[in-house]
């Protein structure tokens, strides 16, 4: 279970995040929705360490600021909103830059595997730099999978903190990777991953954070913060939801109101 | 028949891994550099065949005094002292481009060689104002230190100038590293007006940069400070190859980011520090070296950290060969040789990278 409760964050003098409090199951996709310049990547950061923060952010009951980074890094992998390469690494080396201190260590057949999990089969030999938007974000992932291959380690779940996975993917590789999370998830792992889709995230994740100017909006399952309320406040804009008749858990699904843009 | 059944020597290859190529290159490189410390030392404006009198040593037969003092006080302490020299240039280039993730990052060009050259000069000029109980304790070592101490200086503060946020501004470091050298020049300018003459005769030969001056002590005051510093390697290859991803994501691959720093600053500081106390000025070596195996066997650390050692070393010796027979008997300054063919090489890695100028 990750905790975090009350974070306030600034960077240089201008306040990002107030008083976020959030919460995510491992055995969970958890998702941080929001529009644009809401804080998501922020409080992500901030969870992550990469951000000085107030408040305090807990992994199963400890402080992840006392959890060694050896340690944090066999059960907790990040995949950042853009990811640059500084040198020209084949696609293989990068996803076995994944290959940490955990079990990946001593099984050199994981990159592949990840690589034909996330539909990059035959991509090995391929210069990093030489690859579309959305195949370098696919091999970013496959580096993050490498990196805690199992859901669960010693009875503890590892996590996977996702900004944006499958922003820059076709709606074919969008449920192919939400696919990948989803099972993590299934498998005991804990899954944290900001999203865009609101409607793949209606399909795909069991709580929502809903955020909007850097403060919590709300946060709970798909039925309670996908409202036309909860969104139209958040998102400044009118949406209607709707529950697809079609649909195996009557999941709500989004339309924007197309008569406030006329 | 026999091979074939014998079966493949290595794990069978894998598509977009280059650690094959890169043990083939390796073996070239080490082949190369032994070819080169066997032409430093018998090559040369001697006259003698002193490949024979080598071999003819080397077999335990016995040769003459002259072949001796030439092979042994000349040649030996020079070709070492070329290949120590040449290792730490380009690991140091190696090295400096993984910690600004940048390929033309170099000691030479962004002011970390004038800084250690800085610190070389006051040690010579004002060494002479220490208290003598700690002259007595670095003794023949101070230069070296001072040259180290000038280099890890100016690394720091150049790094922290030009990178923010992780992030690496290629024409904030070039241009901090002109500052840097102006501001050295100057200081260095003032040292050399309070010279004495016995001073300034050691001083001369910091702005030619040449092998020149070799001898055993120097090679004793410097080889333990380049072989501290190429030793690190290993230990910064892993975390040189996660930091091509940024910082952020270094870290959340468990390298301990800020210590794996700290020690690469130390190593290219202690590498360009020895280099430039025993052999002045001698540039480009680390950004012709280590590009040119990126476009062999990829940037892998791993592989680009030692083989990059065997190669500089090979192309020192190489230069230096150049810059005493080309001229002979006289002789070229070394830092004119390997200058000739880094500059138009530089200019081409950088019109190559010219995207990167404008981050
Ligand atoms: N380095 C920075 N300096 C100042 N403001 C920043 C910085 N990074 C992000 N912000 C601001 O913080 C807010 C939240 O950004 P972010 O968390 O990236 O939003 P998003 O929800 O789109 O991921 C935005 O208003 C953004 O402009
Ligand atoms: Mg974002």
């Amino acid at each position: 279970m990750l905790n975090a409760t009350d974070i306030e964050l600034s960077i240089g003098k201008a306040p990002i995040l107030h008083n976020v409090e959030f919460q995510a199951q491992s055995g969970q996709l958890t998702a941080i929705v929001g529009p644009n310049g809401s804080g998501k990547t922020t409080l992500l950061k901030a969870m992550t360490g990469d951000l000085p923060y107030k408040g305090i952010v807990t992994l199963d009951g400890t402080d992840v600021q006392a959890i060694p980074a050896p340690s944090l890094a066999a059960r907790r992998a990040v995949l950042p909103q853009a990811a640059g390469l500084a040198f020209p690494f084949t696609v293989l080396e990068v996803v076995r830059l994944g290959l940490t201190a955990g079990l990946g260590a001593q099984d050199s057949s994981l990159p592949q595997r990840a690589l034909a999990h996330v539909g990059l089969a035959g991509y090995e030999g391929r210069l990093y730099h030489a690859l579309s938007g959305g195949e370098q974000q696919r091999c970013q992932l496959a580096r993050v999978l490498v990196q805690v291959w199992e859901p669960t380690r010693n009875g503890k779940a590892s996590w996977l903190f996702l900004d944006e996975p499958v922003s820059a993917l076709d709606i074919g590789h969008q449920l192919e990777v939400m696919t990948i999370a989803r099972r993590f998830a299934d498998a005991g792992g804990g899954v944290i991953a900001v999203m865009h889709d609101l409607n793949l995230t209606s399909m795909f994740a069991d709580s929502i954070l809903l955020m909007n100017s850097g403060r919590t909006v709300v946060q709970g399952n798909a039925q309670t913060v996908l409202s036309d309320e909860y969104l139209s406040r958040a998102y400044g804009c009118r949406v209607r939801v709707n529950v697809a008749p079609l649909h195996i858990q009557d999941a709500p699904y989004i339309l924007p109101h197309m008569a406030d843009l006329i | 028949m026999a091979i074939i059944e014998a079966g493949i020597p290595f794990p069978p290859r894998q598509a977009g891994d280059r650690s094959a190529q890169a043990m083939a290159v390796l073996v070239l490189c080490a082949v190369l550099l032994l070819v080169m410390i066997i032409a430093s030392l018998t090559v040369g404006a001697s006259g003698t065949s002193l490949l024979q009198s080598l071999f003819a040593w080397a077999s335990g037969e016995p040769i003459g005094l002259r072949e001796k003092v030439i092979l042994f006080d000349i040649r030996a302490p020079r070709t070492l002292l070329g290949a120590l020299v040449g290792a730490s240039l380009a690991v140091s280039g190696a090295v400096m481009q993984g910690l600004f993730r940048n390929p033309l990052a170099d000691p030479g060009l962004v002011g970390v060689s004038a800084g250690a050259g800085l610190g070389a000069i006051m040690a010579i000029v004002l060494g002479g104002m220490l208290p003598p109980a700690f002259a007595v304790l670095t003794g023949m070592y101070t230069v070296p230190i001072a040259a180290f101490a000038g280099g890890w200086l100016s690394t720091i503060l150049l790094y922290r100038v030009a990178t923010r946020k992780g992030r690496t501004s290629v024409a904030v470091m070039l241009l901090a590293g002109i500052a840097l050298g102006a501001l050295t020049g100057a200081i260095a300018g003032v040292m050399v007006y309070m010279a004495d003459d016995n001073q300034l005769r050691d001083l001369t030969f910091w702005g030619l940069g040449s092998l020149a001056g070799a001898t055993w002590t120097k090679l004793f005051v410097a080889g333990p400070l380049i072989v501290l510093a190429l030793a690190t390697t290993p230990f910064l290859a892993r975390g040189l190859d996660a930091l091509t991803l940024g910082e952020a994501t270094a870290g959340h691959l468990g390298i301990p980011v800020q210590r794996m720093k700290n020690v690469a600053i130390l190593t290219v500081a202690g590498a360009t520090g020895a280099a430039v106390a025993v052999s002045g000025g001698i540039g480009f070596v680390g950004i012709v070296v280590p590009h040119l195996l990126r476009l062999s066997i990829g940037p892998s650390h791993r592989y680009l950290l030692p083989i990059s050692a065997l190669l500089g070393a090979a192309f020192l010796l190489g230069a230096d060969m150049i810059s005493r027979t080309i001229v002979a008997p006289s002789e070229l300054p070394i830092g004119i040789v390997t200058a000739t063919i880094g500059g138009p090489f530089f200019l081409y890695v950088l019109l190559r990278n010219r995207g990167l100028l404008d981050m």
